[in-house]
């Protein structure tokens, strides 16, 4: 479970206050926290999120919502948490933004070297160790929870899950993120192993939604992406397409 | 000083066709989580157990003493303003929230959820208690009205047979009681007769 609700997140140093805007001194008495003066200026970015990953017969199947927030206000509402690490390899990424960026740019420059040395595809189980092994190491500084899914030629499709601490494992249907905490009971309930591409869309989209509609940070558009042999195929599901289901 | 948080998986289903009702709670250990305050109707809690403990004790008297005075059985409404008005005005000192259900003549079966700070909402399910964050997305997926009793029954111990998988501090067994107008039953489900699911 790599699920962090943004209200918990704490700025970690004097270094990164710097970051927040600067207000001039009278308006000091803004700065203690109420309703009618939310402190999102002074809150650090994150993407409190829901994503998921299942693996299928030739590939894996990738989502994501796409809300980024500052405390209560959504920094951006369409945002893109799939992101590509190698030609058939994907991260989604949870937890501080600014985090998971440096991480996954990073993470992507060490892999795309590999590649070259070893001339062929990289193996997303690589993809996934440089992930652990930078998350494990700075595990102190870092607040990020990420899944690394893709397909390569030597195991097929795979999901690799890179929870907040540093721990790296294999599942075949993974989750993470805010909201996350909500939809274990019914991914576990719902996966069945031996799904098609098109059950497994179905039921990740099935499962972000739920998710969205309970988590306060998870919300906005359901980003999906299919990894297989043949390459990647990207969709969005916008607002009134996506299912629906509570009715309190 | 935490260690009596309670950590009961609560839900409460209505079917209104058939006019009955189902209430279910996980107690781990021989800890009481359902309370009857009166024939129909009773009380599921989550939270400080001593807390909880202390306001069903008064509900109760309260509730008792108010039905003889009405000279009739009182309302589920009822019971549940009666646990709202306690949380509400000691909401400093409380670390309780309850799940008010059962069946009156006027409305037949209800649910009230009386939450920590003292706010009464009426609905048609709930669910409770730490475990329960980990079956939202599953009830919101599989609640349908006007479920018979043994659809209710498989819902709500699929339900809390996830939160059971997820939850460290909930497990061993599943008390179900069914309220009636006529009767009140209790149905106990052992962990071994649980159903499993995908990793199990």
């Amino acid at each position: 479970m790599c699920g962090l609700l943004p209200g918990v997140l704490q700025l970690r140093s004097s270094f990164k206050m710097a970051a927040a805007l600067q207000f001039p001194a009278n308006v000091s008495t803004l700065n203690t926290y109420n309703d009618l003066y939310p402190d999102w200026t002074q809150r650090e970015v994150s993407t409190g999120t829901t994503i998921m990953a299942v693996e299928f017969e030739g590939g894996v199947v990738i989502g994501a919502d796409s809300r980024t927030t500052t405390g209560a206000y959504i920094a951006n509402r369409v945002t893109d948490k799939l992101t590509p690490i190698h030609e058939r390899i994907f991260c989604c990424r949870s937890g501080s933004a600014a985090d998971t960026q440096a991480i996954a740019d990073a993470v992507t420059y060490q892999l795309g070297f590999h590649s070259i040395e070893l001339d062929e595809a990289p193996l997303v189980q690589t993809a996934a160790s440089l992930f652990r092994e930078m998350c494990y190491r700075y595990r102190e500084e870092l607040m990020a929870g990420i899944i690394v899914a893709g397909w390569d030629p030597r195991r097929g499709g795979q999901v690799y899950t890179v929870p907040v601490g540093g721990m790296m494992t294999r599942q075949p249907v993974s989750v993470g993120g805010s909201g996350s905490s909500y939809i274990y009971g019914y991914v576990d309930s719902n996966y069945r192993a031996g799904m098609s591409k098109e059950e497994c869309l179905k039921f990740t989209a099935e499962a972000l939604a739920l998710a969205m509609e309970r988590d306060g940070s998870s919300g906005g558009v359901v980003r999906l992406a299919v990894i297989s042999e043949q390459g990647v195929e990207r969709q969005a599901i916008l607002g009134n397409q996506l299912p629906k289901f509570s009715t309190v | 000083m935490d260690s009596h948080h309670s950590y009961s998986q609560v839900k409460g289903v209505s079917t209104g066709v058939s006019s009955l009702f189902i209430v279910s709670y996980v107690s781990s250990k021989t800890i009481n989580k359902l309370i009857q305050v009166h024939d129909r109707i009773f009380c599921c809690i989550a939270g400080s157990l001593a807390d909880a403990q202390a306001v069903t004790k008064m509900a109760k008297f309260q509730l008792s003493f108010h039905s003889i005075q009405m000279e009739s059985p009182p309302l589920v409404k009822a019971a549940a303003s009666i646990m709202r008005e306690l949380c509400y005005n000691n909401k400093e000192e409380l670390q309780a929230g309850f799940i008010t259900a059962g069946w009156d003549r006027k409305k037949g079966p209800q649910i009230y959820v009386v939450s920590l700070g003292g706010m009464l909402l009426s609905q048609p399910y709930t669910i409770g208690g730490s475990g329960s964050t980990y079956i939202y997305g599953y009830v919101d997926a599989k609640f349908k009205p006007d479920m018979s009793l043994e659809e209710a029954t498989q819902f709500s111990t699929n339900a809390l047979a996830l939160a059971m998988g997820r939850d460290n501090v909930s497990g061993g067994v599943v008390h179900l009681v069914v309220i009636t107008e006529a009767e009140v039953k209790h149905v106990v489900v052992p962990g071994n007769k649980l159903p499993k699911f995908h990793d199990e």
